[in-house]
């Protein structure tokens, strides 16, 4: 069992939240993972529209789109509807 | 405190729950009508439709939504009722475990019905026993005054601050729910005083700060969401940290309440009537108890050493208290309205004969299925029963341990 998770005395009931949504991290549960290739991207910025977990951003300092891996599920929709073909789906590790 | 004046209506169980909603101040019903238990709606729809009440009055179209109505207003910290029974309660099922998982004290009247197929609307206790693993605290009233009076304080024990779990009050269908009673009423200000206002536990919430338990966009928080194996068992956990509490709490609020009101419900949890120093006994919860006292006083002008345990809660089951209520019974009798098919018997046998195994002597233990669909249990069938139980005393043998009370061979 994980020792740092809390246990049954020291979290709220009714499973209240006690930190916010950008505390508790999802991403580790992704299988593959998206990688950009910033050759192809038109930087249309569907990805970021798109993604249901608000995980693709735009950086605005080097003007790239970039994949928050804290939170992305690997979904694959980006990967499946970029139109430039510029994000493809590796599994995660095997590279 | 004095036993507060009180005044006698004539009243069916139904409107006995209608006029305990009416007085504990509650701030929204949602209900969908289902017999036996139409007339707590209709007569809740009456106060609100003469202006006696300031109660919302939520029309839904189903018993599914009825609940998550109340369980809805229930988190914005509202005292909410509604009342099912039957089909309608099944329906409720989901939202039964949301509404606990929820820790919303939500207080439901069940008019205890049979489940369809063939349809019925008469008394047997399937439809509330079979949601006896949804974490709801389950009460069993003998008649329309206790009805009453557990009405009232339900609200006490949902919302108390350690318990925070919804109360079903189980009153049988008919027996209960359409007779006329004598009810002792308290008055109003009685009642309003005794349930009180709605009291918030604080909780740390996802801005960092203790919050008032309640949905509140001031104080915003978050409950019921997504929770995998992670933290989910960790609030099962304290579901039932809160089932072990409610035993002292309900013995305590029923006190309170035994105080203004002069009467009193065994300790809240278990009516053991003729008990000290019966050699036969029967366990059963509802309206029953109330014929089979009457079967036991006569037993008792025989020379028979009989006794009755009535349970008042099935939900929390108080183990403890009936355990020391039967350790001197040598045969007993449990009463279930309510089968578990393909099982070894009803749900009240299974649980007092498993709480029997660690008692240093064990009594000989029958399971007698009866009443179900409202098939009548009049003063012999139960005078059979004692009869058996005799029977069992002297040979020390039980012949078959479950058994069926009144159906036809």
């Amino acid at each position: 069992m994980n020792k740092t998770l809390k246990g049954w005395k020291d979290i709220p009931i009714a499973g209240v939240c006690w930190k916010p949504a950008t505390q508790y991290l999802t991403g580790d549960w992704k299988t593959f993972k998206p990688i950009h290739d910033a050759e192809k991207c038109t930087k249309c910025l569907l990805c970021p529209m798109i993604c249901p977990d608000s995980a693709i951003k735009w950086n605005q300092t080097n003007e790239e789109i970039e994949f928050d891996y804290d939170f992305c599920k690997g979904c694959g929709i980006c990967a499946n509807e970029c139109p430039a073909d510029a994000i493809k789906m590796v599994r995660e590790g095997g590279e | 405190m004095a036993v507060a004046q009180q005044k006698t209506l004539a009243m069916n169980g139904d409107e006995a729950v209608a006029l305990a909603v009416k007085q504990s101040d509650v701030d929204v019903v949602a209900a969908y009508p289902i017999t036996p238990q139409t007339i707590i709606v209709e007569r809740l729809s009456e106060y609100v439709a003469n202006g006696e009440v300031e109660t919302e009055f939520v029309c839904t179209e189903s018993e599914h939504s009825a609940l998550t109505a109340c369980l809805a207003a229930s988190a914005t910290g509202a005292r909410t009722f509604t009342a099912s029974a039957s089909a309608g309660l099944a329906l409720m099922h989901e939202i039964l475990y949301v509404t606990s998982g929820c820790r919303a004290p939500v207080v439901m009247a069940i008019a205890n019905r049979a489940l369809s197929a063939p349809i019925n609307i008469h008394c047997d206790h399937s439809d509330s026993m079979v949601e006896r693993d949804s974490c709801w605290i389950q009460i069993y009233a003998e008649n329309s005054q206790e009805t009453y009076d557990s009405m009232i304080q339900s609200f006490r024990i949902a919302e108390h601050l350690q318990v925070l779990l919804p109360v079903m009050v189980c009153l049988d269908a008919f027996v209960l729910s359409h007779t006329l009673e004598n009810v002792q009423i308290l008055a109003d200000e009685t009642v309003r005083k005794f349930v009180g206002v709605r009291q918030f536990p604080l909780v740390m919430g996802h801005e960092g700060k203790e919050v008032p338990f309640k949905l509140d966009p001031n104080n915003p928080i978050t409950m019921g969401p997504l929770d995998l194996h992670d933290y989910y068992f960790e609030h099962k956990r304290q579901q039932e940290e809160a089932m072990k509490i409610a035993p002292r709490i309900i013995k305590e609020i029923h006190e309170e309440f035994s105080r203004i009101s002069g009467r009193k419900y065994g300790n809240g949890l278990i009516e053991a009537y003729r008990l000290e120093d019966a050699d036969i006994a029967t366990v059963c919860v509802g309206s029953t108890a109330g014929t089979t006292k009457t079967v036991v006083d006569h037993l008792r002008t025989k020379g028979t050493k009989a006794g009755l345990l009535r349970l008042r809660t099935f939900r929390p089951l108080p183990l403890t208290e009936i355990m020391g209520a039967l350790e001197n019974v040598k045969a007993l009798a449990i009463m279930d309205r309510s089968n578990s098919f393909g099982g070894s018997g009803g749900p009240i046998y299974h649980e007092i004969r498993h709480s029997m195994y660690d008692a240093p002597t064990h009594p000989h233990i029958v399971n007698y299925i009866y009443g179900l669909g409202g098939r009548d249990m009049p003063p012999t069938t139960i005078l059979n029963i004692y009869k058996d139980l005799q029977e069992i005393l002297q040979t020390k043998k039980v012949k078959r341990d479950v058994q069926f009370a009144g159906v036809r061979q």
